[in-house]
């Protein structure tokens, strides 16, 4: 299969404290933030690679392309998933301020009619907005089946049809989706059998989560292209449709830890000190 | 939450991206492979064999060497990931140290292409262990006077001698074996299994706990015309193995010492004494301000360090002094952390108690602290204080 993933960097979660608010409450500044690959998009470049892999023998079945939008630095977030193993990348050149999902989705939606992928793979959200839409406004855009949330991808036919697990409140919902298509991953793709790709043994052990980037990885990875592309080169020329009115910080938090002894005494204070219960 | 590490001075900024790629893998490999069970492994001396193989997956072995299926990083980045490793324990740093740099690189280095084709790629995928063997009861630190010796015979040669202290002994499948044919070092691979040759395993240590020490007894051991290591004639062929190790340890020590410093601050932030955090208090600022500008201070010592090998501009005078340095500056940290912990530092839920112990290890192993104090002495003065 020929597979899209993209990604996206967010402000490393680890270090939230560091986001600051612009005096005039206009933006995130993102001034000293480190930038991490977004969890969920991380998940889906895992679930793209054991697609097209054989996991036991190693050998490539087919193509994981990372596109990833934003300044320079985003190439740096597209070098990881090249040295886990995808085959290009594509950076498309834009001001963090210009984006919004639908701004994504048209952007994503003119590299696929140059791409021709068979999947869009991406995670359900981006950890920063926390928006979960741009998977759903490609598809919308595409015109092609979409399966959200997924927490297993099957395929016994080499992607012609896709069995998707989807979690849900009461159970598992499982759709059968016909590529091409849009399908945005939940965090439960990275466990060691969420993904079956017909070729790789049953007997074969995944390790739990995104694998990581080995040292001979990143070294090839440093030959692997980056594709340069701007907004004006894909002809999406509208802004951003959400914009933003203001930014603050949650208040600080007041109050303080208390360690208890006991269940009965937790339940004792909810009572008589919080008074919620 | 995972290691933030230290990074006063912004050096982040002066690394590459695949040095970047390679710490932040490394990073996390250590946080949720190695730190959930290195408590355990230390406590019960034992060597976590399971991660051997994902070592070498990782690339671990051998990083900084070309090709035989070695991954080919430069200095910096090998560096870089000997910190994250000996941020986990230096034992495990230890043990990719002593199969990277003293067992595949004089293979790599001083070995013959049988030999290379032979061993070479399958210890980079951590199925064939190698150890170094240099160090003897009686001759530590003046390694030259060693008396393990090899001798002439048809068809190869025969070694007799003790070996103790060695890293891997009872793990390897290949010992490097340093011994004087006709009163001149010369290296040897000695195969586990070849007769006359047998291991031994030291348990009574309090430091190293989860890498294996051993001693390695060679009794008429008879070796093929094969096993000699054909490119190197004396001390230069150990030494500069001993090179690229200490090389590795001066920036693994970092590792050890920003584990020690985010644990003793975490703490002291958190504990309580006289009713405010005790990281408020000046005398524990102090202790935290002196960790924080050693740790600074030995990261751009080594960073420049690594550009210098990078450039093949490194003189082992150099290197020496960050050895010296460095794990000098670690064990201090340690001590340090340690203290700050209060009663909680003496146990094994804490790693800075586990730190300090290997720590000692590794400011004697590889030319104790005050040879290296020496063998810059030289390098400065131009008069020897040692042979
Ligand atoms: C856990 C562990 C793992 C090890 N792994 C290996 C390994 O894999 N391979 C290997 O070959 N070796 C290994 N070693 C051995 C290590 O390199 C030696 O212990 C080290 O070189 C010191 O030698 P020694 O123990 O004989 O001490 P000594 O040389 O006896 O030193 C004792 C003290 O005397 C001082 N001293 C010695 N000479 C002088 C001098 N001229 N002037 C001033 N002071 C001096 C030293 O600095 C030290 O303080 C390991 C050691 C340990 C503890």
């Amino acid at each position: 299969m020929k597979i899209l993933v993209p990604v996206k960097r967010v402000a490393d979660p680890d270090n939230a404290n560091k986001v600051k608010v612009s005096a005039d409450g206009a933006r995130v500044t993102s001034e000293g933030l480190e930038w991490k690959l977004n969890p969920f998009d991380e998940y889906a470049v895992e679930a793209a690679l054991r697609l097209n892999e054989n996991g036991a023998s190693g050998e490539k079945l087919g193509e994981v392309i990372i596109v990833s939008l934003g300044p320079d630095e985003v190439q740096t977030t597209i070098r990881q998933p090249l040295a886990m193993g995808a085959d290009r990348g594509i950076h498309v050149k834009a001001d963090d301020a210009e984006l919004d999902s639908t701004v994504v989705a048209k952007v994503l939606a003119a590299l696929v009619a140059q791409e021709k992928p068979d999947l869009v793979l991406m995670g359900k959200q981006a950890v920063d907005g926390d928006s979960n839409t741009a998977g759903q406004v490609l598809a919308e855009l595409l015109g092609w089946p979409m399966a959200t949330f997924a927490m297993a991808i099957e395929t016994a036919d080499g992607g012609k049809t896709l069995t998707i697990g989807r979690e849900v409140d009461t159970g598992v919902l499982t759709l059968k989706v016909t590529p091409p298509a849009v399908v945005t991953v939940d965090l439960r793709i990275v466990a060691p059998g969420s993904v079956r790709n017909g070729v790789t043994p049953d007997a074969h052990k995944y390790g739990e989560g995104a694998r990581y980037a080995s040292l001979k990885g990143i070294m090839a990875a440093k030959k692997k292209a980056i594709d340069v592309r701007t907004l004006a080169d894909l002809g999406v020329t509208d802004g951003a449709v959400v914009t933003y009115t203001k930014f603050e910080r949650p208040p600080a938090r007041t109050g303080s830890v208390r360690f208890v002894e006991s269940a009965q005494e937790l339940v004792q204070r909810l009572k008589t000190e919080a008074k919620v219960l | 939450m995972g290691f933030q590490g230290l990074d006063f001075y912004n050096l982040d900024d002066e690394l590459h991206e695949d040095e970047r790629l390679v710490r932040d893998n490394v990073r996390r490999f250590v946080d949720e492979r190695i730190e959930p069970i290195i408590g355990k492994h230390y406590e019960a001396g034992t060597f976590p064999k399971e991660l051997i193989s994902e070592f070498a997956d990782l690339g671990l072995l051998g990083a900084n060497l070309e090709g035989y299926g070695c991954a080919g990083m430069g200095a910096v980045a090998y560096g870089l990931a000997m910190q994250e490793l000996e941020r986990g324990d230096s034992g495990l740093r230890s043990f990719a140290s002593v199969q990277g740099s003293l067992a595949m690189y004089p293979i790599w280095a001083f070995g013959s292409e049988e030999q290379k084709q032979r061993y070479l790629p399958g210890m980079a995928r951590g199925e064939i262990i190698g150890c170094f063997g240099l160090t003897e009861p009686d001759y530590g630190s003046h390694a030259n006077g060693m008396i393990t010796k090899a001798e002439r015979v048809p068809g190869g040669y025969r070694i007799n001698g003790v070996k103790r202290w060695i890293t891997n002994g009872d793990l390897c499948q290949v010992a490097v074996v340093w011994a004087k044919l006709d009163d001149v070092v010369h290296g040897f691979l000695v195969p586990r299994g070849t007769p006359g040759f047998s291991t031994h395993k030291i348990d009574d240590k309090w430091s190293l706990r989860a890498s294996v020490t051993s001693e390695l007894f060679f009794e008429d051991c008879v070796v093929g015309e094969d096993a000699l290591l054909p490119g190197v004639r004396g001390m230069r062929g150990p030494l500069s193995c001993l090179s690229q190790a200490r090389y590795g340890i001066s920036w693994g020590v970092i590792g050890a010492a920003m584990g020690c410093y985010e644990t003793a601050l975490n703490y002291a932030k958190d504990r309580k004494q006289f009713s405010r955090p005790i990281a408020g208090y000046q005398l524990v600022q102090q202790k935290l301000v002196t960790m924080a500008t050693e740790i600074t201070k030995a990261q751009c010592l080594t960073l420049r360090l690594g550009r210098l090998k990078e450039a093949g501009k490194v003189r082992p005078a150099q290197i020496s002094m960050a050895k010296r340095n460095n794990v000098h500056m670690a064990l201090e940290a340690a001590r340090a952390a340690r203290d700050i912990l209060g009663g909680n530092g003496i146990t094994y839920a804490y790693s800075p108690g586990r730190h300090m112990m290997n720590l000692e290890t590794v400011y004697t192993y590889e030319g104790t602290h005050d040879i290296h104090t020496l063998i810059v002495g030289q390098d400065l003065t131009g008069l020897a204080a040692f042979e």
